[in-house]
């Protein structure tokens, strides 16, 4: 078990790097605590499978320090840093059955024959495959011989932490919760630090206490799924996470709040005076489309919009209505019924009226 | 301009991995075909396209027996879920490479691409080469060839399974915006239930090599003819118990008892099964004659905008489908209502016997 601090850390796969485009990953400060549940989301190409090379110690990173309870690790191999690491397809020895995969990295590390057995049986336990252990691996099932590929991770005492890439890509969808039940009871159990990587935001706030979202080679946001969802630090944030997205609307300044076509938003006060002090005129608002409300009754709180499009996903609805020339997506029961064409009106309840500066939350100083 | 299956088997050593099957799609439909892995989607749709021959049975293409005519006399396009594009050529050639074949005029070429391209939104992207593009847009490339040469059968075998989720939501909007106007049949091969809702059209269920059911999407959402029907199309899968009814009352597993109420009164005594969607289970009651139970958490998982919890006790395992964010602990202990105008029933042989009534202009 171990803290692992990333420290002025930045990494690019070209020689002699200039701007920030050239930087897979950007100059960044992160710690994962000893003991937590993480998880690293974000699109493909967002930089995350570099980070976790590069804890694994696969990837040496071009600038700033990997240090694993504040000592320097960067020049120690993957093997040396005592990392397990769990990849999308299971990596176990075919061959062999169950009980030898497991007890392999023991007997390597020279663990006394009555230690390993009982370590064996204890991690098979857990796992429950206790029934499998003298099993070929290659008679078992993709989920199985996953279970087989974690337990190989967890058998070592001397772990430092658990990197786990994609885990369940080859589970069948009725099988994946029962695998992340799993790896939940585990973290509890083991106390292990463990980081899933991983694009799926299910998979993610599903394992994680707290997530590290990363977008172009930086991580936008550090927060628990609740926050997330609730307060997206960033654009990216709000559009990524929650299906569908965030809205997000570029806005111009206007007396009393921003506008957008012939809609005008009124602010809060600090929101105004924060928008005088500031220069640029990237400005947005966001609203997530389980937010806005349907109101029955006009009033100057209320806004009339078009509705275009209701998409009937079974358990809710998905109305896309035109709003002052952009569209914006509102989330209903399965229950709601409206015909095309027809007019609604839109109530954006102000706490989760969000605004953006230069793409990042701007949110109201505690005093 | 329809496509017909006719009694169409195909079995290899003895396993079954389509079995009888009678489907007719038609000219500018969008059909869906959902079900696990190996419930016989990629065969079928081999079997339409020519590449593998059926045991018995035959494919009618406007009347006209095409039973085992290979995809090259046949005017259809297939979409993998691996990116199959040619790396030696660029993302224009890729996509012109079937009209070049077909010895299209050039500015015929020229026009179909970039046409074809602007609708895929990689128009920027025609002079790079495939394995600069990132998964999506290689994607978007391979779909671009599919869908230039204006086939008669367009088939996807889970097109978007390699692509991170967020793409996945665009490019399912895109294409039921593609799909509207053509008049090809469209045929797209999902283990998601939910991609099937998000998608629309026609949805077939397929289970073991047999099809479960057939109809537009709705229909087969609303009323799923037997219980398998309606695990398959529930995602996660509607929730099961059994359960029997008296002239006075019905008993959950011979445990969990519960006065008659509102459709139930209509059920003659006997054994059923009752089937709930996880959406549909709350944890605060919304109507008196809710039934209420007793469980544990199990696992709370968070998607975002909405959690998935498994709820279980001694006698039942059921999943809920909350809004919002609802973080509970493994082991922690909740009260479950469930609505009885929500329940679906089925008789001891599993078919459907009764549907919920559907709450129409219902409290916002």
């Amino acid at each position: 078990m171990a803290e692992i601090q990333l420290k002025a850390l930045a990494h690019s796969y070209i020689a002699n790097p200039v701007g920030p485009d050239d930087y897979a990953i950007r100059q960044l400060d992160h710690i994962w605590h000893k003991g937590g549940a993480y998880a690293l989301l974000g699109p493909s190409g967002c930089g995350k499978s570099t980070m976790l090379n590069i804890i694994s110690g696969l990837v040496q990173p071009s600038e700033g320090e990997v240090l694993f309870d504040g000592k320097r690790v960067n020049e120690l191999s993957p093997r040396d840093r005592n990392i397990a690491q769990v990849f999308q397809f299971p990596v176990i020895y075919d061959s062999m059955t169950v009980y030898e995969n497991l007890a392999f990295p023991l007997k390597n590390n020279k663990v006394p024959a009555a230690k390993i057995k009982a370590r064996v049986q204890e991690i098979a336990e857990v796992l429950e495959i206790e029934d499998k252990l003298h099993k070929k691996a290659k008679n078992l099932t993709a989920d199985e011989k996953q279970k087989v590929s974690m337990g190989r991770g967890l058998v070592r005492e001397d772990v430092s932490a658990i990197l786990f890439d994609e885990p369940l890509t080859v589970i069948d969808p009725q099988l994946k919760w029962k695998l992340r039940r799993k790896l939940k009871q585990i973290h509890e159990q083991f106390d292990i630090t463990m980081v899933y990587v991983t694009h799926d935001q299910l998979e993610a706030s599903t394992f994680a206490d707290k997530i590290a979202v990363m977008y172009d080679g930086q991580i936008v946001q550090f927060g628990s799924p609740t926050e997330l969802f609730e307060a997206p630090n960033h654009t990216f944030v709000g559009y990524f996470i929650g299906s569908p997205g965030m809205n997000i609307v570029e806005v111009e300044r206007c007396s009393g709040g921003v506008r957008f076509g012939s809609i005008v938003l009124p602010l809060e006060a600090w929101q105004l005076e924060l928008l005088e002090r500031i220069k640029s005129r990237n400005v947005k608002v966001g609203i997530r489309p389980e937010f806005i409300e349907i109101s029955p009754v006009v009033s100057d709180e209320t806004y009339a919009a078009e509705v275009l499009d209701i998409e009937d996903l079974g358990t809710y609805k998905i109305v896309t209505t035109q709003l002052g020339g952009q569209e914006m997506k509102v989330r209903q029961n399965e229950e709601f019924d409206a015909t095309i064409g027809a007019r609604i009106d839109l109530l954006f309840p102000k706490q989760w009226l969000l605004l953006y500066v230069d793409e990042f939350l701007v949110q109201e100083k505690q005093p | 301009m329809s496509l017909t299956l006719e009694n169409l088997s195909r079995t290899v050593d003895g396993i079954d991995y389509v079995r009888d099957a009678n489907l007719t799609f038609e000219a500018g439909s969008f059909n869906v075909l959902l079900g696990r892995t190996l419930a016989g989607k990629t065969s079928m749709m081999r079997l339409m396209a020519g590449l593998d021959k059926p045991t018995e049975g035959r494919v009618l293409h406007r009347g006209e027996d095409v039973t085992g005519q290979s995809v090259q006399r046949r005017n259809i396009s297939m979409i993998y879920q691996q990116f199959i594009n040619y790396p030696t050529l660029t993302v224009y050639e890729n996509i012109a490479s079937p009209l070049r074949l077909a010895k299209m005029a050039k500015s015929e070429i020229d026009r179909r691409v970039k046409e074809t391209a602007s609708m895929l939104q990689i128009e920027p992207l025609l002079k790079r080469y495939p394995l600069e593009l990132s998964g999506g847009q290689q994607q978007r490339t391979a779909m671009a060839r599919a869908l230039v040469k204006d086939a008669t059968l367009v088939l996807f075998d889970e097109p978007l399974v390699n692509l991170d989720y967020k793409l996945r939501e665009e490019l399912r909007a895109e294409l039921r915006e593609l799909f509207r106007e053509r008049q090809c049949i469209a045929v797209y091969a999902t283990t998601e239930a939910n991609e099937a809702l998000a998608l629309g059209g026609t949805t077939t269920l397929l289970h073991e090599g047999r099809v479960v059911q057939t109809g537009p999407v709705m229909d087969v959402y609303r009323a799923p003819t037997n219980t398998l029907a309606a695990q398959l199309f529930s995602e996660p899968p509607m929730n099961m118990i059994r359960g029997r009814v008296t002239s006075t009352e019905v008993t959950f597993d011979e445990y969990s008892h519960h006065a008659l109420t509102q459709e139930l009164e209509k059920l003659t005594p006997g054994d059923y099964w009752f089937g709930i969607r996880p959406s549909h289970i709350s944890l605060v009651p919304t109507n008196d004659d809710d039934l209420e139970m007793s469980m544990e958490v199990a696992l709370s998982e968070i998607s975002g905008s909405e959690t998935f919890m498994h709820v279980e006790n001694s006698h039942f395992e059921m999943v809920m489908q909350l809004m919002g964010v609802h973080q509970y602990h493994t082991g922690a202990p909740v009260k479950v209502y469930l609505p009885v105008n929500k329940l679906f029933v089925f008789d001891s042989s599993e078919q459907l016997v009764h549907t919920p009534s559907r709450v129409s202009g219902g409290a916002l």
